[in-house]
């Protein structure tokens, strides 16, 4: 019905927890994906092919001045970058490729053909 | 006569949301700090503060709406509530469950679904009690005699679509939904703008139905352009969502469907101003001034939001919008400009039913003092955002933490105005927190008359 995504790789149980530690620390009252969340932080929908997973590791595991350092466990922060390779390869925002019709609607590259 | 009791659950509802509000917009505050100063209070993480702001203002908006419907029926449209004793279930579950959400926020137990941060479980209390509300309503009204004014109608459609919104947001605990995030990710957000959409239903049909009480005529609430308006509405509510998504991996059709159907709304915008001047040189004759005065603000508020609304509608458009200080300011507006300023015009038109004596007490300059404090600082604090997101929409590189710099002085002004205007809502509060509790004093507990 329109909402398929261009991939069907099912969530790998690792990312699954990450989402699950994405949501018990609360972390979409800070940061957004697809633009959508908290505007205190950065979007995270492409961070770990933007920069790197190594990168997304590098914040998650010592907070920066404006994100508090959550001390998990090495094995939770493994699933939340995990979870973040996921969502990566759900879509791209700000969306790169798009066509503007003359009515003011938009097409994207990554919507379901 | 009737009996009072009947009428004071209804202004139990609204002085519990006025605490709500009073309480939120201070968490606000202090998140609009922690945006300038992250490290301000780190014992109350913005994790924290922000869904505490959401929530209570969220119930002040619920709360008020539920409360004018418990007192409007059985006070003024001499419709004896079906039930009182489950009035006050509603009530008291209502609180109990708020001082667990709040509980769960402050002690960092979250659900983490935006908007609905708190533990799911502690959905299935909100959910039974709506459904008391709904039974409470709907065996109510249905004992009412003729045609049903088009705010019944809107209350009904309110009540209605909240229980199927608020099924929708928690669609994604079925794994169906849960194993593609894009279908996860539209379901969760057409639900939050369905939900928004049938707040307003109770919001709006509160609005007309003060309006029509103070033109003293149902006129307004049985017009061919009432009922018009209402099924614009409704279908706004059921298809205009997409503008959340317009930037999620969907079909096209969705967003053109969307879009189009948000251009719909001129036609409300249209007539607004078309009638705007004549309601106006009316509407001043009448007594009610703190109930003008506010829905008279609502009134200029809609316009200037609907403007914007319809800006960010048009999907080339949002392009840039989305993810921005903008959609704040978009629900900012709504919000605090429109359904706050609606929702304060119902809780001073109660009391200038039920205090007469009062009338100008309840017109004193302290109250004028913080309608315009309110109203100014909302304006530069919408306007901030608006230029806030615009910085942050047209920002061409690649650091967060620069954009975050650039746009800064707009976070200052914002957040300065965030300090006014709370002020300026305070002491509104304060003045009908306190009538309420007039009407609520031991010595007002004779039977009162049974229409105003």
């Amino acid at each position: 019905m329109g909402t398929e995504a261009p991939h069907l790789d099912p969530i790998s149980d690792e990312a699954r927890h990450g989402q699950e530690l994405f949501q018990t620390h609360n972390c979409i009252a800070c940061h957004q994906f697809y633009g959508l969340g908290g505007y205190m932080g950065p979007d995270l929908t492409n961070v770990t092919s933007k920069y790197s997973p190594v990168y997304a590791r590098t914040f998650i595991m010592n907070g920066t001045p404006r994100m508090p350092k959550f001390d998990l466990a090495p094995e939770e922060v493994d699933a939340l970058v995990a979870y973040l390779e996921f969502v990566d390869t759900t879509g791209t925002y700000p969306p790169e490729n798009y066509e503007v019709t003359w009515y003011g609607t938009v097409k994207q590259e990554d919507d379901p053909q | 006569m009737m009996a009072k009791e009947e009428n004071l659950i209804g202004l139990k509802f609204m002085r519990l949301g006025m605490l709500a509000l009073a309480v939120g917009m201070f968490f606000g505050v202090i998140g609009g700090f922690q945006f300038l100063f992250p490290e301000f209070l780190q014992e109350l993480l913005f994790t924290k503060t922000r869904p505490l702001h959401v929530s209570l203002v969220v119930s002040w908006i619920f709360l008020i709406a539920i409360g004018g419907i418990y007192f409007y029926l059985p006070r003024q449209q001499n419709l004896k509530l079906w039930s009182l004793k489950a009035a006050n279930i509603h009530f008291w579950v209502f609180v109990a469950t708020g001082l667990a959400i709040l509980l769960s926020y402050l002690t960092g137990k979250f659900g983490g679904r935006e908007y609905f941060e708190f533990p799911a479980a502690l959905s299935i209390p909100i959910f039974i009690t709506w459904l008391i509300f709904g039974v409470n309503y709907f065996r109510t009204v249905t004992k009412s005699k003729g045609s049903w004014p088009v705010y019944y109608w809107m209350w009904a459609t309110g009540i209605i679509f909240f229980f199927i919104t608020f099924c929708e947001a928690y669609l994604w605990m079925i794994p169906y939904f849960r194993e593609s995030m894009i279908r996860e990710i539209i379901v969760q957000w057409k639900s939050y703008g369905a939900l928004t959409g049938s707040w307003n239903m109770l919001v709006y049909g509160t609005a007309i139905y003060v309006a029509s009480r103070i033109a003293g005529t149902e006129e307004t609430a049985k017009s061919k352009l009432a009922y018009s308006l209402y099924f614009l509405g409704l279908f706004n509510l059921m298809f205009g969502w997409a503008h959340h998504t317009y930037l999620v991996p969907s079909q096209t059709w969705i967003r053109t469907f969307a879009y189009i159907v948000s251009m719909t709304e001129l036609l409300i915008l249209g007539k607004i101003l078309w009638d705007w001047r004549g309601s106006l040189q009316t509407f001043q004759k009448h007594k009610y001034c703190n109930a003008y005065r506010f829905m008279f603000a609502a009134d200029i508020w809609v316009f200037v939001n609907l403007i914007l609304a319809l800006i960010i509608s048009v999907p080339a458009l949002n392009l840039i919008t989305h993810g921005t200080h903008i959609t704040v300011a978009h629900a900012m507006g709504s919000t605090i400009g429109i359904n706050t300023m609606i929702l304060l015009s119902s809780v001073f038109y109660v009391i200038r039913e039920e205090l007469p004596q009062h009338v100008h007490a309840g017109c004193t300059k302290q109250v004028q003092l913080g309608y315009w404090t309110a109203n100014i600082s909302l304006a530069v604090f919408f306007g901030a955002l608006v230029l806030a997101g615009l910085g942050k929409g047209l920002y061409t590189g690649g650091s967060f933490q620069d954009m975050m710099l650039q746009i800064r002085p707009f976070l200052v002004v914002f957040a300065v105005s965030g300090i006014t205007l709370m002020l300026g809502i305070w002491i509104v509060l304060w003045h009908a927190y306190r009538l309420t509790g007039e009407i609520l004093s031991p010595s007002a507990t004779e039977p009162l008359p049974e229409a105003a």
